[in-house]
């Protein structure tokens, strides 16, 4: 499947990885509902780093729509917030 | 749900809904390619915006530095001359410069790391327009109207992705370095206005500068008189002892070194 990295681009993850992938998403997940900036700051990395290291880079000219897409690396809470509601973060 | 299934859902919609269709088809593939040219070149002068940002930073510390190589030389001087007041004064001078060259390091690798992502994000782009462009001149090359819609959504939704993916990587760049470019602001009028000096010594350092200033001014003075006696005469007895070629060793030079009158 393809997940993308905003901001990094599209990666080819198998499906094997996904399991994992999904304990690290509830992580990031509890995080943001507890509004805990560190534990988030903690599990985003460690969810991109999971996607990164069990990933390939999608090929670049390809027009393939990602299955997965997932915030910065750099992204507050606030944000990922903001990418979760209706206004704001992608121009229209 | 999970947290990456909602931000995709999320953030795909935003992205389909922003792409607008023109009733036919072709059109829209026109349309799209001509919004992702405009994007394109935007990523550029955003690369181009946060690289000006960046040398700005440079800049800036780099005339810090030197500020603070000139504090450290009259410290020097202050105690040579055995004023620790004076010494004391300069260092303290030199802390605070430090702790701003400290801060402006840290934003020029932070506005680097913007560069670099942009930069990236600018030949991301660029590949997949051009793969858009070769797409659609297919798609209407061999347009009938049953098949062509698919083939439009597929490549439509692919390149609306990318496309919210680099606009809010812009947005981000250029609210970043919005924020930097106010400080950097400050810290060139400070540096203009020569009020930098003082930043670490806000009880009004002047007259203390000033006779620093003028003290190693005078030492400067005396440096330069005891280079220039000491450096008179031995020099061409040295060289002319070296080997044989007296003759041709010597195109004497007259000018003693540190001469300059300034």
């Amino acid at each position: 499947m393809i997940i993308r990295i905003l901001g990094e681009g599209q990666y080819d993850v198998s499906e094997d990885a996904l399991p994992r992938l999904n304990d690290l998403d509830s992580a990031v997940e509890s995080a943001v509902e507890r509004g805990d900036e560190v534990a988030f700051a903690t599990a985003l990395a460690e969810l991109l780093g999971g996607v990164r290291s069990a990933g390939m880079p999608h090929d670049a000219e390809s027009l393939d729509e990602s299955d997965l897409i997932l915030p910065p690396a750099d992204a507050t809470l606030e944000e990922v917030r903001e990418l979760l509601s209706d206004e704001g973060l992608i121009p229209g | 749900m999970s947290l990456m299934k909602r931000i995709s859902l999320i953030f795909r919609s935003k992205a389909n809904k922003a792409l607008d269709r023109a009733e036919d088809p072709r059109e829209t593939l026109d349309y799209s390619y001509q919004r992702q040219l405009d994007l394109l070149s935007k990523v550029r002068r955003g690369v181009a915006d946060v690289a000006t940002s960046r040398k700005r930073v440079e800049l800036q510390v780099n005339q810090l530095e030197q500020q603070s190589a000139k504090l450290s030389d009259q410290a020097q001087k202050a105690i040579s001359m055995g004023r620790e007041d004076l010494a004391r004064e300069a260092l303290t001078r030199k802390s605070g410069l430090t702790s701003q060259i400290n801060d402006l390091r840290a934003q020029h690798t932070q506005l680097q790391g913007e560069e670099e992502k942009l930069t990236l994000a600018q030949q991301r782009l660029q590949a997949k327009v051009e793969s858009f462009r070769t797409r659609k001149e297919t798609i209407k090359a061999t347009y009938t109207a049953a098949e062509a819609q698919t083939r439009i959504n597929e490549a439509m939704s692919g390149i609306g992705e990318e496309m919210g993916d680099v606009g809010m990587a812009i947005q981000r760049a250029e609210d970043k370095t919005a924020q930097m470019q106010a400080r950097a602001g400050a810290i060139d009028e400070l540096i203009a206005s020569g009020a930098l000096e003082d930043v670490s010594a806000p009880q009004g350092g002047d007259d203390i500068a000033r006779e620093l200033d003028s003290m190693s001014s005078q030492a400067d003075v005396e440096a330069e008189l005891a280079r220039l006696k000491t450096g008179a005469q031995p020099q061409a007895i040295e060289s002319a002892e070296d080997d044989g070629d007296i003759l041709e060793a010597e195109p004497e030079r007259n000018t003693t070194e540190g001469g300059s009158p300034a």
